[in-house]
């Protein structure tokens, strides 16, 4: 965690997703991609900001094939901006708790 | 008058429709309260056998039943589809009926399996050379291929999570080996497990105890592989990020989603049509009278036999609790309990919730077991084998097991970094 993050006193779990939505701005979330090793672009700002609108819309953080489907991003093309696990990833970056069912 | 209704009459909605027919046998009689249970499919099929099926172990008559059988007299029992939730007019809409009215719903409809979401895993050489085994078919079909099969490299492939019983494609490697082994030919078989998780499972001491087990028996693993296409001509997968493997038999678990109807209502499920469900009183977010149990939650737990065993004790008491006007009890701790076949007549046992992953020890009588937890023994085998009569006898009628609670416990656990 960098320290300005620290020093805003924002909230994030074990693996660095945040607690709370809210917290989250753009330049907050270049920082998380930063720590991620990800520059982003244009490409990487159409899915976080998909992400972030169908969860905070719906409640939950939509599949990687959701995103493949609607997001404009074909999956392809989303596991080379966001390298192993774009809807990990992209949730991190966006700001919204880790996405669930992997037990 | 309270009507309960319950969609599912699989692992779930069976036990849930036997334990509330007892504790609202009274209600029952005086006609105050009535349970409907709605299904479309007559067989209640014994899912965890169907990993047995394919290396030539039960015949699919041994594993099935008549589910209107399976279900208390005392519920009125529905065969038909259903088509639609409507938490605002309290409505459920099903095929060819009129709309059942119900006064506290359960949503117990576990998943579908959807190969046709993998690009060409359904298309030249399904069932010829890929095969699934969540099926009755599938593991028939496999049962046929493998038994006249002479060598070359056998991929087992989870195409996504979540999945129903997330150690069954472990031990279909594991039983694959002693199979091959005992057919004199396992020289001549390449086993290669592949997985979209970055390790053999995904809590950490089981997937260390796990990974060993692979190792020791010549399987290889392949870790954080999305499979976004099959080729069953050239005999190939191919991962979202280009990776290729080749197979000449594929064994695909493929991706799971909830019924179809939960995503005809708004908000009710999550993306993959998972009931969306707070983890604690199995109560749906999106209506208060509305209760999820089983596969068909989006919990953060298991979709296994065991945990929808737990879940019932819990959303038994819940259902009361709601019927009454009085506050949910926050009880369900996410356990789970799941025997580990490792082949030639072993197996492993595990027993875990939300917070604490599988760990060594005794189970369930502290230091006497008798069975030994994340350790291979013959009598966790026998346990696993015992278990179709208890499926049968003891959890679908809706009894607790003596000395396994809903709530996990800790006893005759060793906590990592302790002293054994």
């Amino acid at each position: 965690m960098t320290a300005t993050m620290i020093d805003r006193d924002i909230e994030r779990d074990a693996e660095g997703f945040l607690q709370n939505p809210e917290q989250w701005t753009e330049e907050l979330g270049d920082e998380i991609a930063a720590d991620l090793g990800i520059t982003l672009t244009e490409k990487h700002w159409q899915v976080i900001r998909f992400m972030r609108e169908r969860f905070l819309d719906s409640g939950s953080a939509p599949s990687i094939r959701t995103l493949g489907k609607e997001s404009g991003v074909p999956i392809k093309e989303l596991y080379q901006l966001f390298p192993k696990g774009p809807a990990k990833l992209a949730a991190k970056i966006g700001g919204i708790p880790k996405p669930h069912g992997c037990i | 008058m309270s009507r309960i209704v319950i969609l599912g009459a699989g692992t779930a909605g069976t036990i849930m429709a036997n334990r509330l027919s007892r504790s609202f046998a009274r209600e029952i009689e005086a006609d105050t309260t009535t349970i409907t249970i709605v299904d479309s499919d007559p067989a209640h099929l014994y899912q965890p056998g169907l990993l047995f099926i394919p290396f030539g172990e039960y015949s699919p008559a041994q594993l099935q039943r008549p589910r209107r059988r399976e279900v208390s007299r005392n519920v009125r029992y529905i065969n038909a589809e259903i088509e639609r939730v409507e938490p605002g007019t309290n409505r459920v809409e099903v095929a060819g009926r009129p709309p059942l009215e119900y006064d506290l719903l359960i949503i117990a409809t576990g998943t579908r399996l959807a190969p046709e979401e993998t690009e060409g895993l359904t298309g030249p050489g399904w069932r010829r050379n890929m095969f699934d085994f969540y099926t009755l078919e599938g593991a028939m079909a496999l049962r046929e291929a493998l038994a006249k099969w002479n060598g070359g490299r056998l991929v087992i492939d989870i195409v996504d999570m979540p999945i129903k019983c997330p150690v069954a494609p472990l031990e279909f490697a594991f039983l694959a080996d002693a199979y091959f082994t005992k057919r004199g030919i396992r020289d001549k078989v390449d086993i290669t497990y592949v997985t979209p998780l970055d390790g053999a499972f995904t809590k950490a001491t089981a997937s260390k105890e796990l990974t060993h087990l692979l190792t020791e028996k010549h399987i290889s693993l392949v870790t954080e592989f999305s499979a976004g296409s099959v080729d069953g001509e050239s005999g190939t997968l191919t991962s979202w990020d280009e990776r290729q493997i080749p197979f000449d038999l594929l064994v695909s678990i493929p991706l799971h989603l909830g019924a179809e109807f939960v995503s005809r209502t708004p908000e009710l499920g999550n993306d993959a049509g998972f009931v969306r469900t707070d983890p604690k009183t199995l109560q749906s977010k999106v209506a208060q009278n509305i209760f999820a149990i089983g596969d068909a939650t989006d919990l953060p737990a298991s979709k296994a036999g065991s945990v929808a065993h737990f879940e019932a004790e819990i959303l038994e008491e819940n259902v009361k609790r709601y019927l009454a006007a009085k506050t949910l009890a926050p009880d369900f701790d996410g356990h789970a309990n799941c025997f580990i076949e490792t082949g030639f007549d072993k197996a492993l046992l595990i027993d875990f919730n939300y917070d604490v992953e599988p760990l060594p020890g005794r189970f369930p009588i502290p230091h006497a077991g008798p069975m030994r937890l994340l350790k291979e023994s013959r009598l966790n085998h026998l346990g696993k084998l015992a278990f179709r009569w208890v499926y049968w006898n003891v959890l679908l009628p809706g009894y607790d097991i003596p000395g396994v609670g809903a709530r996990m416990s800790m006893h005759g656990k060793v906590p990592i970094g302790a002293n054994k």
